[in-house]
């Protein structure tokens, strides 16, 4: 996958999860939880569908990695090689 | 017979908008049954069906605002003849016969909803027989067979339901059917940007501030706070979920809420409602989660008999619930039943939550943002993950002692998570 392609899945599901959030309004330095209001519950669901759709299983002490959009897709880019 | 009327879903509605009916006469319900879609200030509620027996007539006009109280349905218990009525119609409105046709053009987009046909003949409508008439079908020939709610988005969209195959019975046109659609091109949200139907977040704020002042004029509010350690929790949650899949895993917010309604059902004076007769101890714990909606509001609907739940259990009510209550629609007996509220602070934020109860419960209880402290343990002071823990409760029913029972029963669940 290109980088491109794992950001737009990474804000396609983050949108999911959180409807009202507009994919365009999110900074690539957004902070999830202090900025988007991304709580622990939307988290969670965020890291199960990434999970669902690309079969990276990100376990909890990895969650600082994907807090903003430039962090999950360099954290996805590496995991998808790997 | 039993007249079903707008039930009261919660201190802070005073009225609601019927929207779609899922009953009609003849229908037999039972209780718990879903009969009806009300908007309210938190977004469309399903409403849930008290009794058991036979839907006689429908007495309320989709699209009306009633005030809690109003008789939306008549429903005949089980075994019982039908009131003396003239009109021996309503068996199904739906399939009606077709009145004389009036001049119809083929292509007309539908008119608004629920308004009178165009057709220029006086309507014989001034002497109603005793109930109002089922709100109005399809008019057959002009318009496909269609759920009142995808006629008011089709007629919000401009969406032409003529041009729509329903997946409905009898191929008629649902909901989910206008939605497949689409949304329109560039139609301005009315309201504030919600993606929760119905939803309108500055009534929410004017019923919020209603429930809120009456329960600080009411409610005699005592505080009791305790710092818990929470680290053996957060051990055994970090071990179990390092090896589960992300769907599997378990929010410390799920112990709260487990070990708060366990706690509860020891303490009965503060697990209850607080009605017209004064306080009601309930025998099973109605746990509601106060849900904060982004963009502003607060929802707090409940999980029923909680205390009863496994940790997974508990956790999959709380998603299922959290989903529905931003996005999705929750039942009435989940804005009615609660016993007491559970109130989280998350991950981050301030370290207490001293919340205001809210009627007609009598306690609620706020867990603040988990955090590493100093903490003594035998002669040492460590580094230990803890949580404040801070019960609001209501000095009409109980007083300090149990307040303080009640909270070191949490303390006491939380130091032996995996019995939870």
């Amino acid at each position: 996958m290109t980088d491109a392609e794992i950001r737009q899945a990474f804000l396609e599901e983050l949108t999911k999860v959180a409807p009202d959030i507009d994919a365009d309004d999110v900074g690539a330095d957004d902070h999830l939880q202090d900025e988007l209001e991304i709580d622990s519950m939307d988290f969670l669901n965020l890291v199960s569908a990434l999970h669902t759709r690309l079969g990276v299983n990100i376990p909890e002490s990895d969650y600082p990695k994907i807090a903003t959009l430039n962090l999950a897709a360099a954290y996805l880019a590496a995991r998808l090689e790997g | 017979m039993g007249v079903f009327a707008m039930p009261s879903l919660g201190a802070d509605m005073e009225s609601g908008k019927l929207v779609e009916w899922m009953i009609k006469p003849g229908d037999t319900v039972k209780r718990g049954d879903v009969v009806a879609v009300v908007e309210t200030q938190k977004g469309a509620i399903e409403i849930e069906c008290f009794e058991e027996g036979t839907v006689e007539s429908l007495d309320a006009e989709l699209e009306a605002t009633l005030p809690v109280g109003a008789p939306l349905a008549t429903i005949l218990a089980p075994g019982e003849a039908a009131a003396a009525k003239p009109a021996p119609k309503a068996e199904t409105p739906a399939a009606a016969p077709p009145a004389p046709e009036p001049k119809h053009e083929p292509k007309a987009a539908p008119e608004p909803v629920a308004e009178a046909p165009p057709a220029p003949a006086p309507v014989p409508a001034p002497t109603p027989p005793a109930a109002a008439p089922p709100a109005p079908a399809a008019r057959p020939g002009e318009a496909p067979a269609a759920s009142p709610a995808a006629r008011v988005l089709a007629t919000e969209r401009g969406v032409d339901l003529a041009t729509l195959a329903g997946s409905g019975p009898g191929g008629a046109i649902l909901l989910a059917d206008v939605e497949a659609v689409g949304a329109p091109p560039a139609a301005a949200a009315p309201r504030a940007a919600t993606a929760k139907p119905g939803l309108d977040l500055e009534a929410m704020r004017t019923a919020i501030a209603s429930a809120m002042a009456r329960a600080k004029r009411e409610i005699p509010h005592y505080y009791l706070s305790l710092t818990i350690d929470l680290q053996p929790a957060a051990n055994w949650l970090a071990e179990t979920n390092a090896a589960r899949d992300p769907h599997s895993r378990i929010l410390m917010g799920a112990l709260f809420v487990k070990a708060a309604a366990r706690a509860a059902a020891n303490v009965p004076e503060i697990n209850g409602q607080f009605g017209a007769d004064g306080f009601m101890a309930s025998r099973s714990v109605h746990a509601g989660l106060a849900v904060a909606l982004r963009g502003g509001g607060l929802i707090a609907p409940a999980i029923h008999d909680a205390e009863t739940l496994s940790l997974d259990d508990t956790m999959a009510a709380m998603r299922d619930l959290v989903a529905r209550t931003r996005t999705g629609r929750l039942r009435s007996s989940e804005m009615s039943d609660g016993t007491i509220t559970i109130s989280s602070m998350g991950d981050t934020g301030a370290d207490t939550i001293a919340a205001v109860i809210y009627p007609p419960q009598v306690a609620i209880v706020g867990f603040g943002a988990p955090a590493e402290r100093p903490w003594v343990v035998g002669d040492a002071v460590l580094p230990r993950t803890t949580v404040t823990v801070t019960l609001s409760a209501d000095h009409r029913v109980s007083d300090g002692r149990s307040g303080a029972k009640f909270l070191a029963e949490i303390d006491k669940l939380l130091q032996c998570p995996e019995d939870l």
